[in-house]
């Protein structure tokens, strides 16, 4: 090729290089954005129970263990994607879930738990989403790790995926669990 | 039921798509013309089948009907008709078929206004810009089908985020989209000259009104962004090199370049290689943009719908339709001749500097924004780029424009008489600079250097933008005559050039004097900033459609004269997120600009207070240049030149090259 048609490649080359970086680019986890609550004590709340509005949840109950908990809603559909992992998950019996459900309402909650299967120990119910505001919730579904301290060790902005759940989740829970 | 239908109107869309895509192209290249005379129909049928399912769409919002998720998620029964209709394109998946629904206006267009165009030609065109919506017919359908079922349906919806609920964001996206999707008949056309080989000033000529009024559009969509931004975001700014606003203001730059090269290739039959590469930039910049804003590779303010999944779908897409063309270019050009000679002073020599200046700006931008990236890919970090480097590296570039582009007109064709253009401007440069100096010593308390040679350059800008209209009018004997007698492509280069003069005194004046103060106010407060007292009379709630608000009470009082101005803080019952609704009293020689920030304690609140000088004049430029766009676009010219197309095709472009 002489040099006057390198010329004209020239652009393609460019751009070449361009849609490599982009590619990089997409691979890197836009969703891996840096909790300020990572480390830090879970923030407290008590709130109504999905099921039943008179039984209450609060952090209080669940501290001493280390658990799972996962913001969802009826109305997210990304919530429904990552469902039967936490169904499988809550089967294989390794780490207790409890769910936030955030900004819903009570009925539909529950006709959605009967209709794709409950995984949760229990679902507090966070209809204003308050809660959800204290704990840095900024989409639904959101998954965080807490450790028998009380401290967040881990949050997952969006679904769970399977690859995720085995190469971080649970190595971090069985690695948490073994704690003193 | 509706929404079923606007599904399947989809699929039928890209069926048309790919029919429109595919055929034409084939019989172009084998010389079958009954396959290139599916073009036309397929084209127009796709834009049916798009507007079917756009209604669709858009009933599903209207009736309120959120077991669609995507209405469930944008829409909210509180929410105003007007809002619900321009919820359609509130985020991504309906934003995408907006997108779609354009092209295929656009297709439609080309249909229209191309009856005498060689049928070859047509062919390839309408098939490339088929290809291009089967890509993103595919996209939508694949990873953002906006009628997608919920079940269980909702009772309510989500409402749309309260930052677009205003009239500038409803109307913003339509126009940015009509530009960027504009870009893709030049586009088109390029790659259709290229294929064909007739890479020609007919081509040039063809392209230009496509070009301009694309660049019409996306000039309209980019001074309401900007606009909004000022008065929507609360912040006082108009511009804030926010990585969503490069995405539109890079196809922007290489758009204007590709303007002014278009010139040249159809006039004189030179840069006809350079002129195909600027127009695959500029549509290809407006997808890097749609890249950038949809993929969720690049956080930013304006960054409503990201997601991985979707971003690499649209860089598969980049890849093939960018890169397509440029391997076509790469093969083609080096077999196109420019026959045209020119001198080193010549008009042609300053459009080509013009060039050079706006696709480097372009070019500059597109490092700030991807700087980032860079370093985020190569692991060293996540670091922004701000302001900063964006000014540092803007104004030296823009600086030799505005000083050129009044002038540039000037100079001849081929060879420019530098002793006549230097008697023209000898004593017009210096007086111009001693008016712009002596405005901003005189008028404008505290110029600095800065602010004396930004608005000298203004002067001159808009005094050299009139004696070049003034030499072609003087050649007329009278007056009235040489006016008559300039073609509408003369005033609208005369108009934009204007626009940019005014944009700089805008830029240059708001950006130097406005102030601005972060206080706390109690009730019966006030406060003076620039000679303007602001008195705050406390806040009381009202209640709108879907959100409750305080109203704060101001009184703006300057020598007498005074203004009363009423802010929001408002808060949307379903969002639940606090909007800060700025009360502005608009001037043409000053802004002054209220909004609330947080609550205090006893009815007090801290307030912005701004007073900002000749801001409007910012967006004046951009709409004197919107003026000056479709001035050039109506030109008669563009319209005869259809014929002579088709009778000759001449062709510049070897198909073996050498």
């Amino acid at each position: 090729m002489t040099t006057s048609r390198m010329r004209f490649a020239l652009p393609l080359l460019v751009f070449a290089l361009l849609v490599a970086l982009l590619a990089v680019g997409l691979r890197l986890d836009p969703r891996e954005v840096p909790s300020p609550l990572i480390g830090k004590p879970a923030p407290g709340f008590s709130l109504p129970q999905v099921a039943a509005a008179e039984q209450r949840l609060s952090l209080a109950d669940l501290k001493g263990q280390v658990f799972l908990l996962n913001v969802w809603a009826s109305w997210c559909l990304s919530c429904r994607e990552e469902h039967p992992l936490l169904l499988e998950l809550a089967k294989r019996g390794i780490v207790p879930i409890y769910g936030l459900n955030y900004k819903d309402e009570r009925e539909t909650a529950q006709a959605w738990l009967k209709r794709f299967g409950d995984p949760y120990r229990a679902s507090a119910f966070d209809a204003d989403g308050r809660i959800g505001i204290e704990w840095g919730v900024y989409g639904v579904p959101e998954t965080f790790v807490v450790d028998k301290q009380g401290l967040i060790r881990y949050k997952q902005t969006g679904p769970i995926t399977p690859e995720v759940l085995e190469k971080k989740i649970l190595p971090l829970v069985r690695q948490l669990q073994e704690a003193a | 039921m509706i929404a079923e239908l606007g599904h399947i109107a989809l699929i039928m869309a890209l069926l048309m798509a790919l029919l429109q895509g595919t055929f034409p192209l084939l019989g172009a290249a084998q010389g079958v013309e009954v396959w290139m005379r599916v073009a036309k129909p397929a084209g127009r049928a796709q834009f049916l089948f798009l507007l079917v399912s756009f209604l669709c769409l858009a009933a599903s919002f209207v009736t309120n009907d959120f077991s669609l998720e995507y209405v469930a998620r944008n829409s909210n029964s509180a929410l105003p008709l007007y809002y619900r209709i321009a919820a359609v394109w509130g985020a991504h998946e309906g934003s995408m078929l907006l997108w779609a629904l354009i092209l295929g206006l656009w297709t439609v267009a080309v249909t229209i206004f191309s009856r005498s165009l060689a049928e070859e030609f047509l062919a390839r065109v309408l098939s490339i810009m088929g290809l291009v919506s089967v890509g993103i017919l595919l996209f939508i359908l694949f990873t953002s089908n906006p009628f997608e079922r919920l079940v269980p349906a909702p009772n309510d919806g989500a409402d749309l985020n309260p930052l677009l609920q205003d009239f500038g964001m409803t109307v913003h996206p339509p126009m940015l989209y009509m530009g960027y999707v504009g870009l893709s008949v030049a586009f088109s056309f390029a790659v259709a000259a290229l294929l064909g080989g007739s890479l020609d000033s007919a081509w040039a000529r063809w392209s230009r009104p496509w070009t301009l009024i694309a660049w019409v559009f996306l000039t309209c969509g980019i001074t309401l962004g900007s606009w909004w931004a000022y008065y929507e975001l609360g912040w006082g700014g108009w511009w804030f090199w926010d990585p969503v606003e490069n995405a539109s203001f890079m196809p922007w730059l290489v758009a204007t370049a590709l303007i002014h090269s278009l010139a040249v290739t159809e006039k004189r039959g030179a840069f006809k290689a350079w002129t195909v590469l600027l127009a695959i930039f500029a549509f290809s910049l407006s997808l890097l943009g749609t890249f950038l804003v949809r993929s969720g590779v690049l956080t930013s303010v304006h960054a409503f719908a990201s997601d991985p999944a979707r971003g690499l779908f649209i860089l598969i897409f980049l890849a093939i339709v960018v890169g397509g063309s440029l391997l076509l270019y790469s093969l083609r050009a080096p077999g196109v001749r420019d026959v045209a000679r020119y001198g080193f002073f010549s008009r042609e020599n300053l459009l080509l500097l013009n060039n050079i200046l706006l696709v480097t700006a372009a070019g500059s931008i597109l490092l700030g924004t991807l700087y980032p990236l860079v370093l985020d890919a190569l692991g060293l970090g996540k670091i922004s780029v701000g302001p900063p480097y964006f000014s540092t590296v803007f104004a030296p570039l823009m600086a030799p424009i505005f000083l050129l582009a009044g002038i540039g007109a000037m100079f001849g064709w081929r060879e420019a008489a530098l002793d006549r253009i230097w008697r023209r401007v000898r004593y017009l440069l210096p007086l111009s600079y001693l008016v712009g100096i002596g405005l901003a010593a005189v008028a404008f308390e505290g110029s600095d250097f800065k602010t004396m040679a930004g608005l000298g350059t203004a002067v001159w800008l808009a005094a050299s933008t009139l004696a070049t209209l003034w030499n072609r009018v003087r050649l007329r004997g009278h007056w009235v005559a040489g006016l008559r007698a300039q073609s509408p492509s003369t005033y609208g280069m005369t108009v934009a050039h204007l626009g940019l003069a005014v944009f700089l005194t805008g830029v240059v004046l708001s950006g130097r004097f406005s102030e601005e103060k972060w206080v706390r106010m109690a009730p019966d407060d006030s406060v003076t900033l620039s000679g303007y007292t602001f008195r705050f009379f406390g806040t009381e709630k009202v209640t709108g459609p879907n959100f409750v608000a305080q109203e704060g009470k101001f009184r703006v009082e300057r020598e007498g004269d005074g203004r009363e101005l009423r802010p929001q803080k408002r808060s949307y019952r379903v969002q639940r997120n606090p909007m800060t609704e700025a009360a502005i009293d608009p001037g043409w020689w000053r802004d002054l600009y209220v909004a609330l920030g947080e609550p205090m304690d006893n009815g007090a609140w801290s307030v912005r207070l701004y007073v900002k000088p000749f801001i409007r004049w910012v967006w004046c430029g951009g709409l004197l240049m919107i003026a000056g766009g479709l001035l050039a676009a109506s030109d008669r010219r563009y319209r005869l030149s259809v014929r002579r197309i088709a009778l000759a095709p001449e062709r510049s472009v070897a198909t073996k090259p050498a």
